[in-house]
């Protein structure tokens, strides 16, 4: 979706504040509640993401980072029935959990921390493009979920690196399927993408899933 | 995907009218251990993780390592997965992680424009700046403005490869070794390698700024 979280190149959202204020302990437990609560199984990272999407573009803006995941979780777990909007209005039970949630018990964080390779599948659609390809993305504006930035559409660059099998955003972040496929790393010249004004040595790359690549 | 029938009503209010976000985590965290759907211990635990055993020092550790070890370096760049299991971590530790180099004639800066995500396995929960909408905006259309914000004036004959983590590859940046480093061993190499500095925003200190308390 063209929402404000597809931001790059946006102009106009101030200066960068280097300095880091560290963790509040409550934004501490905001991310434990994400952990624990996407071990449920009952969204995907995918889902998660399409679902801060969808935060009121003010809120996102404005309210703090965890303050958002609070927001969006909220909406995930009344989205898969959870929790009941009357319990996230109100903060009150109207009743347990279904038998069969498994609760994430501290003894799956070392298994949970040791896989990092969230996304990956050993089998997908075959490979349309190869290291060296020049190719552009696609120009395409879906309402849902998707991976592509606005600041790439329509531009071309080369593959650099096939990074394997992945999901694909698009469809799993609304349920309809993983649709793996191959990822590639794709370096963009700077201007290409922003002009003249960039430097001619500057460049960005983006990983991006063979869905949104033509051959150019 | 074109049809968003499932688009959510994500709402602002919810959970008391209380306005404190540190009042509202508490509220829900009570609800949803009332009902039975998360276990406080493991909410501790998981809090200790991100406090005491996530970190840069495991991404310091890898940049030490590669800085002393060429062949290192280079099975990190191959498979970053192999080379962390040889330093102890689990096999798939390290399976979507992607090491960039700087050298004298490249600087690297990793931004995540979509999101915010970010190589925490390596290097911990991000600093608020990484997640913020001025980082994320401005990273990919003017670095070097950015860098020179962080303190990092680049010579225009530098190119700068900006990483944008639109997937589930995770970008780990290896900074240049310091000068006069050459009698250091790797954990005091590790020492002068800062977290900026494994995202592309710094650089990595020299010896006389290891004291300093710069991230």
């Amino acid at each position: 979706m063209n929402g404000i979280h597809d931001m790059g190149g946006m102009h106009g959202l101030g200066p960068v504040d280097p300095t880091d204020p560290g963790h509040a302990a409550w934004e501490l437990r905001m991310r434990a509640l994400s952990d624990a609560t996407d071990a449920l199984e009952q969204w995907t990272l995918d889902r998660f993401r399409y679902f801060r999407e969808c935060l009121p573009a003010v809120d996102y803006l404005t309210r703090s980072y965890y303050e958002q995941w609070l927001m969006t979780y909220a909406a995930l777990l009344v989205d898969s029935g959870l929790v009941t909007e009357a319990e996230w209005q109100s903060g009150r039970s109207a009743g347990p959990a279904p038998s069969n949630i498994q609760v994430f018990a501290a003894d799956r964080i070392d298994a949970a921390l040791a896989d990092g390779g969230w996304g990956r599948r050993t089998n997908g659609a075959a490979a349309r493009f190869r290291p060296g390809d020049r190719v552009t993305v696609v120009n395409r504006h879906p309402d849902g979920h998707t991976r592509a930035p606005r600041y790439v559409r329509g531009h071309t660059g080369i593959v650099e690196r096939d990074h394997g099998v992945f999901v694909l955003p698009d469809t799993n972040a609304h349920g309809l399927g993983e649709s793996c496929q191959h990822v590639y790393g794709v370096r963009f010249a700077a201007r290409e993408l922003w002009g003249d004004a960039a430097s001619p040595r500057d460049s960005v790359s983006l990983d991006l899933w063979d869905d949104y690549l033509r051959l150019a | 995907m074109t049809d968003s029938r499932d688009t959510p009503g994500v709402k602002s209010d919810g959970i008391s009218a209380a306005s404190d976000p540190a009042l509202r985590v508490q509220a829900l965290e009570a609800l949803l251990v009332e009902k039975g759907l998360v276990d406080p211990a493991a909410l501790d635990a998981l809090v200790e993780s991100y406090e005491s055993r996530i970190g840069p020092h495991i991404g310091a550790a890898l940049v030490a390592r590669a800085w002393t070890d060429p062949a290192f370096k280079q099975r990190l760049a191959d498979n970053a997965a192999a080379a962390m299991a040889e330093l102890g971590h689990p096999p798939d530790y390290g399976a979507n992680l992607v090491t960039v180099e700087n050298t004298p004639s490249v600087h690297n800066l990793v931004v995540c424009t979509l999101c915010s995500c970010y190589p925490w396995r390596v290097l911990g929960l991000p600093p608020a700046w990484y997640k913020s909408a001025p980082y994320r905006s401005r990273a990919v259309i003017e670095p070097r403005k950015v860098l020179k914000e962080f303190g990092v004036e680049l010579a225009d004959d530098i190119a700068v490869r900006v990483w944008d983590s639109t997937a589930e590859l995770r970008y780990l940046v290896l900074p240049q070794r310091p000068p006069a480093t050459d009698g250091l061993d790797e954990a005091g190499l590790a020492a002068l390698v800062t977290r900026d500095s494994m995202i592309g925003a710094g650089l990595a200190h020299s010896p006389d700024q290891r004291s300093g308390a710069a991230p």
